[in-house]
């Protein structure tokens, strides 16, 4: 197995608008990458990038070897939108029975799964109820649920955690720190700099660029801060 | 088999928005019966005018909706009619027997002629009566001869519009990307919603075509089989088209803008109007749209009972029309995703 299953090197322009300068990432196996960066800043398109939706004006995307898209490759990756992509006029379980059947879950073990994921996120008491019912917190977390439903090795998700409350986020973490000492590669956007604090490595993106790149401690000494929230202020040049 | 997993939600999806279940089936059949009422009103109250016509023959013709009045000989007929409103005037006053008719309303004029053929029938045997058309004439249509037009057109705008919403809305919720995020290929997404839509538009053309023939009671000639398979054909294009031109529309309200554009020109060049009438700067039209195709098949077999040997050119053509449809979509889908 390559030790940097993903690796990117894209411009990403619309028109003549540039969201994403050349950056450049290799991210490894049981990491969690934490990317962060104001609204606005290329972080979703980086994201879709990555996950295939989306293709680099220059440049490319390798996972796995292979240049993506590539429909093999994308079956791997588990990609959590940041708007919740669901069908509201169905229950959580006919959601989730759809994109298992999609990601290709066997029939044999599709119950089983859908039981653990929804346990994950706290929503096994939900399963019957149609999506629009749901708070938007719930909904979230059945995205997040659907994202995990294949077992993927790799996770993509943009900005898993908003309107979630702090002790179910906690938990959130334990599981994606669980996930990752089984060697899944996951990618987090945040704004929450709790939640930056428990990436192993971080990048800063601000106007399509890559600003620093390094642990949340190497960020910090760098930048002589005592916390991510000062050290990305100084990255951004806006001195405190 | 993904293509199965979207045929699967999208049969969920309609069990549980019963409205649009129920406008899919039920719209269609209320349209058609309120027209239905429109022109073919139960209680039609027939004004005839005779001249010289036998007490026998008047007394066989009156009747609870049906009012005769003796009126004296005259050269103008026409005057006579327009001025008291009569709906026919019954002439036996020279050697030829003449029924002028007001004429401009078609079922009017079936009901005059039904009336008095029924009675007088036997007596009138050797001595044929000439029709006169006052207004009009004999060939104008009746309900019946474009009620399998508009049981084609009522089904094509409902499906084209629910199914191009729905696609639309993929869009704009976000799960069209979430899904090309997923190893679905394009091919089965667009198979998946033909398959999907195609299965309920069955049940749907069943009830509506089932509706329009027993409780509607419109001609009916040929075999209902055929009438299911021409308004599937029609309702698959409608289906394609629908999908197709949701990815040029950025919401709801612009996919309704399409109605006017794409779906209404389509009645004015299937047949509803005298097509042989259509100004050549415009009679083009019709033979690229699926609706002409199917409302003429539609005619050949409950107008004039007609099988596949007749109507195999159009299901063909109407088959087409979807096939071309759904590789344009798949093509237009690449727009959201290269492979």
């Amino acid at each position: 197995m390559d030790t940097y299953p993903v690796q990117a090197s894209v411009t990403k322009r619309y028109g003549k608008t540039t969201i994403l300068d050349g950056i450049e990432l290799t991210f490894q196996r049981g990491e969690i990458f934490g990317l962060l960066g104001p609204s606005g800043s290329g972080k979703t398109t980086l994201v879709k990038l990555l996950c295939g939706i989306e293709e680099a004006t220059e440049g490319t995307v390798q996972v796995f070897n292979q240049q993506m898209p590539d429909l093999n490759v994308m079956n791997r990756m588990g990609y959590m939108a940041q708007a919740d992509a669901l069908y509201v006029e169905l229950t959580a379980k006919e959601n989730l029975e759809f994109f298992a059947s999609l990601s290709g879950v066997k029939r044999t073990e599709r119950k089983e799964r859908i039981q653990e994921v929804m346990k994950l996120v706290d929503l096994e008491q939900h399963l019957d109820k149609k999506v629009e019912t749901y708070s938007g917190g719930m909904k979230r977390r059945l995205s997040l649920a659907i994202a995990l439903l294949h077992k993927p090795d790799i996770l993509l998700l943009d900005e898993p955690t908003v309107g979630i409350d702090p002790s179910l986020r906690q938990r959130i973490w334990d599981t994606f720190e669980a996930l990752r000492m089984k060697g899944v590669l996951i990618l987090v956007t945040t704004h929450v700099m709790d939640e930056a604090e428990r990436c192993s490595r971080l990048g800063l993106i601000r106007e399509g660029k890559l600003i620093a790149v390094g642990t949340p401690d190497e960020i910090k000494t760098n930048t002589k801060s005592t916390t991510i929230e000062q050290a990305f202020l100084t990255y951004g040049g806006v001195k405190r | 088999m993904r293509v199965y997993a979207v045929v699967i939600r999208i049969l969920r999806q309609f069990i549980h928005d019963k409205r649009t279940m129920a406008l899919m089936i039920v719209a269609p059949i209320l349209v058609l019966t309120m027209l239905s009422f429109v022109f073919n009103g139960e209680d039609l109250k027939l004004k005839i005018g005779v001249v010289n016509v036998p007490n026998a023959v008047i007394e066989k013709i009156e009747g609870n909706d049906v009012t005769v009045t003796k009126i004296e000989a005259t050269e103008d007929i026409k005057g006579v009619i327009k001025e008291k409103d009569y709906d026919a005037i019954m002439d036996f006053n020279n050697e030829e027997r003449k029924l002028y008719l007001e004429g401009s309303d078609p079922s009017i004029n079936k009901a005059v002629v039904e009336r008095i053929k029924g009675s007088i029938g036997s007596e009138s045997a050797e001595t044929k009566m000439v029709i006169l058309y006052t207004y009009g004439s004999s060939d104008m249509t009746t309900f019946d001869y474009f009620g399998p037009v508009l049981v084609g057109f009522f089904i094509f705008f409902f499906v084209f519009l629910i199914a191009g919403v729905s696609f639309l809305r993929e869009r704009t919720q976000g799960t069209l990307e979430r899904l090309l995020a997923s190893p679905i290929k394009r091919w089965e997404l667009v198979t998946g919603y033909v398959i999907g839509f195609g299965l309920f538009t069955m049940l749907q053309s069943a009830i509506i075509a089932l509706y329009s023939i027993y409780i509607i009671d419109l001609k009916m000639e040929g075999s209902f089989f055929y009438v299911l398979l021409v308004t599937l054909m029609l309702a698959l294009s409608a289906l394609t088209l629908g999908i197709l031109l949701s990815a040029f529309a950025k919401n709801e309200l612009q996919m309704i803008q399409f109605i006017p554009l794409v779906v209404v020109p389509q009645l004015f060049f299937s047949g509803l109007f005298n097509l042989d009438t259509v100004s050549d700067y415009l009679s083009w039209i019709g033979p690229l749209t699926p609706l002409y195709y199917g409302a003429d098949a539609l005619r050949d077999v409950m107008i004039r009972g007609q099988g596949i040997s007749e109507i195999w050119a159009d299901l063909l053509v109407l088959i087409g029309f979807s096939f071309v449809f759904i590789i344009l979509n798949v093509f237009a889908l690449k727009k959201h995703r290269r492979i």
